[in-house]
């Protein structure tokens, strides 16, 4: 680890880096790369929806034979850019993308350590994850095209090879795609977690640790106790697939053709699934909500109100992320008695929650706010976990889940809560830290459209969707044209596919103010937001080794921003306390 | 000792940064970790064998039916040969604490003896296991499979009657048999001794078992595999081989590591380093195979 002068060549320096902050921006440029096809997906699949069968030029970005004869999308494909799509968010873009990124980028910055504790598997978990990628998106040009049953592979579709087209190929490339990237997610959760808990320096406690570090660690505990799970049910499945085991398959004819199978179940693939399926949720949001906490408290020039009940809301979340995967499946026939008691678990998730969104309102409370481009973003995923909240208490119900199950409102809840909420705090993250990453400021002004844009257009893509799923209308359905009694939907289907379509061009310019930031962007200053982490100590240009000389140690928490008697509004965490000062 | 006491005063307690939590280092931390998502991997897989076993808890075959044999062994030992693999692995953990003490005395030749002791002990394991799989798949006395899947057994005087001893064949000669179910009903009703057990472990007489073969009886069955299975439910031997195997591979690599390990400690590789942490680490791993057999020993032989 005291290996911070030597030398690198190009390869060691932006390739097979072991340099955390090198593999952060792997992990965003990545992420981010995907993020533009999974939401180019979304753009072709609401194209068909508006204009159900009917040609679009947009269709001209996809490999050879997706269409029909007429021009039209062919319904197999439609649901292959579905399940594609969620795979790539879900994964990719939320999980590796969102948690990589940050984890990586902020943890040995903010707990003042050098580097991670193992740089190599650090690199190892990075490359993992690009093979992973490479496999998936492999998958789109097989013939018989990519995994098509749905970003939650339920079996029979997933385990039976003849069932559909995607079945074939792209789905064993879906699951050894899946495979690899749950190995590079472990070792890089095994590594977040150590570091911390080995790596801090000299005075920084648990108790001073800045909440976008207790959130990421949280999550990579989530992940590290989830995805084995889901890597079970995996192997599980490849090996009914493959070898002609029944653990999830019993009593099929397929074609006309009765199937050895005998005895097992789908319902056990959606157990072992949502074990890790709900845990992943706060996967997804659990950083997100750190970043905002930490871009909160810097733009509110105000402590975070309530740290330690912040931190209690973190460590209840996840203990109660793990009891309550049943709500995912109030309709596979679960004993109501058992539903009633997910739907306690679940809805006992809202405590926790709110103490999350109220400490966030103190903090803005009475605050002098400055709306940077990423205090915005940040407002804007607690005003959509509100939002997509409020409808997670009428699904987590299993009395009022079982008469939208599987509707657009169902797609219109988890867009909000889990899609924008963490969209919006990577979106946070990405403004704040950018000139900690390229040594540049980002464009405010592209900022601010940026927000605006992608704020107006999400709600009017995800709002109305509760709508569509209150009248009924099933989520996945490749039209809504073949039944009379959804005639009267199309219109909105229409508006939905208008802001779908405006919100992926306000994200080209969020492309490029990224690019062109990097190369044309003012120089930034040592702390530019006057922020009280650890990360601001460091040198503006990139160093192995994060600080040149000792490493800071640390006196005081994180947030002590306005504080009475300082000299200015923000006190760092290495400023030694005065003579007579108290620590908050 | 003041010197000692005063500096442990002025020493900031572990969790206060610049030190190591429980005095353990990034790599053993990291192991246990490790050791924590292995240990929900095996749960998911030994949850999934409850959640299907107990679904079927009627039908599922009894292990003490199952396991009866053991090398060179004639008559019926249930669960002895397993016990005796458990024995062996359990005594392979003992020589790793061995290892790991000796690596703690610095001691060498100590290590060297008792990682090779170690080594063995998964050596006779993994072997042992490959003959109960390779008994396994080969089968004992045969079954019948009814339309409905289920499987059904021949007994004589309240013992399992192999199929192969009504057919007049050995089933031991090397040789891939195959009965055509006519041939065995024939030969089953001139026995009179001979009668039926159900899957759900009831009995019939002779005449019953008949009469029920003539209308339900499918095909017969010879020994296991991952689509049919003689003991009974085919779930029992997809979760036998897969969990057996799964572990199998655990134990395998371990085998790998322990020997890169062995031959590191030969070439003196820690001792230049000054620790031994490197046995340490991969002692936890063995352990924690040792101890995830337990839980599957539990499972799958024993309840």
């Amino acid at each position: 680890m005291s290996d911070h002068h030597h030398k690198e060549t190009f390869i060691t320096k932006y390739i097979f880096s072991t340099d955390h902050k090198m593999i952060a921006k792997q992990f965003l440029l990545t992420g981010m790369f995907m993020a533009i096809i999974g939401m180019l997906m979304s753009a072709i699949f609401r194209v068909q929806l508006a204009n159900p069968g009917e040609y679009s030029v947009l269709y001209e970005l996809l490999p050879g034979g997706w269409l029909n004869e007429d021009g039209g999308l062919n319904p197999d494909k439609y649901l292959a850019l579905v399940t594609m799509h969620g795979t790539i968010l879900v994964f990719w873009v939320l999980t590796a993308g969102l948690s990589g990124t940050f984890a990586n980028f902020l943890i040995p910055l903010q707990i003042g350590a050098r580097d991670m504790a193992s740089g190599f598997i650090n690199m190892l978990s990075y490359w993992f994850f690009f093979i992973a990628t490479v496999v998936l998106l492999s998958s789109l040009f097989v013939e018989s095209g990519p995994a098509s049953g749905g970003w939650t592979i339920y079996p029979p579709l997933s385990a039976l090879p003849q069932a559909i087209p995607g079945s074939g190929t792209g789905m064993t490339l879906w699951l050894y795609s899946i495979t690899l990237f749950v190995v590079g997610s472990l070792l890089g959760g095994l590594n977040y977690i150590v570091t911390i808990l080995n790596l801090r320096t000299k005075g920084m406690s648990m108790q001073r640790l800045p909440l976008t570090i207790w959130a990421l660690l949280i999550t990579a505990i989530l992940g590290v106790l989830s995805f084995p799970v889901l890597l079970s049910c995996g192997l599980l499945l490849l090996f009914d697939r493959s070898f002609g085991t029944s653990f999830y398959l019993s009593d099929i004819i397929i074609n006309g053709e009765a199937l050895h199978n005998v005895g097992g179940s789908p319902i056990l693939f959606e157990h072992l699934f949502w074990f890790l399926g709900h845990p992943e949720v706060y996967i997804i949001l659990l950083p997100a909500l750190g970043i905002v906490s930490e871009v909160i408290a810097v733009n509110s020039r105000k402590p975070i109100f309530g740290y330690k009940a912040m931190v209690g809301a973190l460590l209840l979340i996840a203990f109660l992320s793990f009891i309550v995967w049943g709500h995912h499946m109030f309709m596979t026939g679960m004993n109501p008695f058992l539903g009633s008691v997910f739907t306690f678990t679940t809805l006992l998730i809202a405590i926790p929650s709110a103490v999350k969104v109220f400490n966030y309102l103190a903090t803005l409370w009475r605050a002098n706010i400055r709306f940077t481009p990423a205090m915005l973003f940040a407002i804007g995923t607690v005003s959509a976990f509100i939002t997509g909240g409020l409808t997670g208490l009428i699904l987590g119900d299993s009395a009022l889940d079982i008469n939208v199950h599987d509707t657009y409102f169902v797609v219109g809840h988890f867009h909000i809560v889990m899609g924008l909420s963490a969209i919006y705090g990577m979106f946070a993250g990405v403004y704040h830290w950018f000139p900690k990453m390229y040594g540049k400021m980002m464009n405010k002004t592209l900022g601010y459209v940026h927000f605006w844009g992608t704020f107006i257009c999400a709600y009017g893509v995800f709002f109305p969707m509760h709508f569509l799923g209150l009248a009924g209308l099933p989520r996945r359905y490749y039209t809504n044209s073949s039944f009379p009694m959804f005639d009267g939907l199309a219109d909105i289907n229409e508006i939905i596919t208008f802001f779908a379509l405006a919100g992926a061009i306000v994200q080209a310019i969020f492309i490029f103010n990224f690019i062109y930031s990097i190369f044309k962007g003012t120089k930034t200053t040592a702390n530019p937001w006057k922020s009280n982490t650890l990360e601001w100590t460091t040198p503006v240009e990139r160093i192995h080794g994060n600080w040149p000389g000792e490493l800071p140690v640390v006196t005081r928490w994180a947030y002590d921003y306005s504080k009475p008697g300082m000299d200015e509004d923000f006190v760092m965490q290495n400023v030694p306390l005065k003579e007579g000062e108290e620590e908050h | 000792m003041a010197d000692t006491l005063i500096q442990n005063d002025m020493k900031a307690p572990a969790w206060e940064g610049g030190d190591v939590p429980y005095k353990a280092s990034y790599g053993k931390m990291m192991m246990w970790f490790f050791l924590i998502t292995d240990t929900l991997t095996f749960s998911a897989f030994l949850a999934a064998y409850g959640f299907s076993r107990f679904k079927y808890e009627d039908i599922w075959p009894v292990p003490e039916d199952v396991f009866t044999h053991f090398p060179f062994l004639h008559g019926e030992h249930p669960l002895l040969f397993v016990a005796l693999m458990t024995f062996i692995l359990i005594m392979s953990s003992v020589t790793m604490v061995l290892a790991v003490n000796y690596g703690h005395k610095k001691e060498k030749n100590k290590v060297i003896m008792w990682l090779s002791l170690t080594i063995i002990g998964g050596f006779m394991f993994l072997a042992s296991q490959a003959w109960e799989w390779g008994h396994f798949i080969h089968g004992d006395s045969g079954a019948i499979q009814l339309k409905n899947t289920e499987v059904v057994h021949v007994y004589n005087d309240s013992h399992r009657y192999s199929i192969y001893d009504i057919m007049g064949a050995d089933s031991h000669d090397g040789q891939h048999h195959h009965f055509e179910l006519n041939n065995f009903q024939e030969k089953f009703s001139l026995n009179s001794d001979l009668y039926i057990r159900l899957a759900n472990r009831t009995f019939l007489n002779h005449e019953e078992s008949i009469e029920y073969l003539n209308t339900n009886a499918n095909q017969v069955l010879l020994g296991a595999n991952l689509k049919d299975n003689e003991y009974g439910h085919v779930l029992f031997a997809d979760y036998f081989f897969f969990i057996t195997g799964f572990h199998g591979f655990h134990v395998f690599s371990g085998v790998v590591l322990l020997i890169i390990l062995l031959i590191n400690t030969i070439k003196g590789t820690y001792e230049r380093r000054g620790h031994y942490e490197m046995v340490e680490k991969i002692g936890l791993y063995w352990h924690f195979v040792d101890l995830v057999w337990v839980f599957v020993f539990t499972f799958f032989y024993l309840v």
